[in-house]
């Protein structure tokens, strides 16, 4: 077994009713559940999209699979009214497999489980998301701003942001 | 007179160390909270210099964002060009003519050694040797020389294209850069090793100082020579290919040692293996145009971009989305020092001052970089 259908493997806890294939990546279609992607094309080999409550739970999957957290990205998207979060896990060394995971808040209640405890990388990653979207990543240590200066009172990287 | 100060066994005083600090070669700023001359606790703080470069991708089209990627390492440019290249390319569907691979190549390693001889300088410098600057700056200056007549600039450069390269390599580049790799191979052992690498006073302060264990890189997703000077063989031109680099025959130092020599090896031993990758690119060089054919207004499909390379601290990330129109709809830069920067807190704890300070060199920072 390689690595990406080890690692698709291991989702099933989580997601029981996996879904197979390649195909379209627009989230506002997909239920939660594991998607292969092309590398070639999109630089990540599987789409993990999960419900906010999940993303503790994928970060120990991804842990006890020895992958790392490579980075958080926050995305707005301001037509649907929502936030996502983008959390990018490879390898570090042996055998290449890079696992993007999403998950969506409401744009009004942007409110996400920290995956610090879980992945230390994690921590500065979340406050330049929280610095630049707004997004409150629950039990985080130290939610700060990281970037901007400390007494900033916007998040420069939300869509309707003007300076 | 005097008054005495008695300081209690259990308690601590907080020492600001930058932004503005020789040691910290930027605006870098670290809450060291100390207990004599032992670390307690050390806060990096973040943001001196932070300019919101991914605002700006939003707000522009794809190529007016190739200057910008240049002025966050702009000490390994080129690579920061070339992984934006990567990406758009990658999402457009854009071919990129073998010369044009090749000539990145030999560009990209160029820049490589010149910013390992850059950390060199600035890292002896740190522990007070100020002779190996001089060294390193004049082979330096050989490579921004080349660098300069194929690029146009020195430090900042904007070379890469989407579909390939602004400016064809010349003859003299050629012979220039042969020069140059018989020029550091023979200084190598002489002036680098015998000078600095085998000194009793380096050795004395980077041996067994700073130890990241694997298990630290990879939970806090170090990747670059910190990683490689920890034992994990992880370097994205071999893990991950891209380019043209499955085509070189060059090995990937690992050091297993953990501390900043080997770090400090780890890099030394980089600089041969460019100068080995160059040397085959310049000997297995195709011929042909160096720009391929890319439309004027790029709007790559929607969706999920991810796209990686190694600079010369690390694994540089672009997670690109698109929306269907002409500007990128958001851009993630994951910059290999922020990752690495961010386990110096838990590793500097229970240091001394002096000596964590010559870890902070060892992790070869660049702070535009971390704060983008």
């Amino acid at each position: 077994m390689n690595m990406l259908e080890k690692t698709q493997a291991a989702f099933a806890e989580l997601f029981p009713q996996a879904e197979a294939g390649e195909g379209a990546t627009e989230a506002a279609t997909r239920q939660p559940g594991v998607l292969r992607t092309d590398p070639a094309r999109h630089g990540s080999h599987l789409d993990v999209l999960c419900g906010p409550d999940q993303v503790v739970a994928v970060a120990r999957i991804m842990d006890r699979e020895g992958y790392f957290l490579e980075a958080v990205s926050g995305v707005d998207w301001l037509e649907k009214q929502q936030l996502e979060i983008i959390y990018d896990y490879n390898r570090l060394g042996g055998e290449h497999c890079r696992v993007m995971v999403r998950t969506q808040v409401p744009r009004s209640e942007p409110v996400v489980p920290s995956v610090s405890a879980v992945f230390p990388a994690a921590d500065w990653h979340e406050r330049e998301t929280f610095d630049f979207y707004g997004v409150h990543f629950q039990d985080h240590p130290n939610l700060i701003r990281i970037l901007l200066p400390e007494d900033a009172d916007f998040h420069p990287l939300l869509k309707d942001f003007t300076p | 007179m005097t008054v005495p100060i008695h300081l209690r066994h259990d308690e601590t005083f907080v020492l600001n160390l930058g932004p503005q600090h020789p040691a910290t070669h930027g605006v870098l700023r670290v809450k060291l909270t100390m207990d004599g001359e032992y670390i307690v606790k050390a806060e990096p703080v973040l943001g001196y210099i932070h300019r919101m470069h991914e605002k700006l991708a939003e707000a522009g089209s794809f190529a007016q964002f190739m200057p910008n990627t240049a002025r966050m390492d702009y000490l390994h440019a080129l690579a920061f060009n070339h992984g934006w290249a990567l990406v758009v390319e990658k999402s457009a569907g854009i071919e990129v003519p073998e010369r044009a691979e090749y000539i990145r190549v030999i560009t990209v390693e160029l820049n490589r050694i010149a910013s390992h001889l850059l950390w060199w300088a600035a890292f002896l410098l740190d522990l007070g040797g100020f002779t190996p600057l001089l060294y390193a700056f004049d082979d330096r200056e050989k490579v921004i020389d080349l660098l300069e007549r194929v690029t146009g600039s020195r430090l900042t450069y904007c070379y890469m294209r989407f579909g390939g390269v602004y400016n064809d390599i010349d003859d003299e580049f050629i012979a220039g850069t042969r020069d140059f790799i018989k020029r550091l191979r023979g200084r190598m052992p002489s002036l680098y090793h015998d000078l600095v690498t085998h000194n009793i006073i380096l050795i004395k302060r980077i041996k067994d100082i700073g130890i990241i264990t694997p298990e630290q890189c990879r939970r806090y997703g170090a990747t670059g020579p910190v990683a490689r000077g920890s034992g994990i063989n992880y370097d994205v031109r071999k893990n991950e290919p891209y380019s043209v680099y499955p085509e070189f025959d060059f090995d990937v130092p690992v050091f297993d040692e953990c501390d900043s020599m080997a770090r400090y090896m780890v890099r030394m031993h980089e600089m041969e293996q460019s100068l080995r990758i160059i040397e085959q690119a310049l000997d297995k060089l195709p011929d042909g145009p160096v720009m391929g054919k890319a439309p004027k207004v790029l709007k790559p499909d929607a969706g999920y971009y991810y796209s990686a390379v190694e600079t010369a601290r690390g694994s540089l990330g672009h997670r690109l989305i698109c929306d269907g129109g002409k500007n990128p709809y958001k851009l993630k830069l994951r910059s290999p020092t922020f990752s690495n920067l961010s386990l110096y807190g838990e590793v500097a704890e229970g240091m001394l001052l002096a000596d964590a300070l010559a870890f902070m060199g060892s992790l070869d920072l660049v702070i535009p970089e971390i704060d983008r």
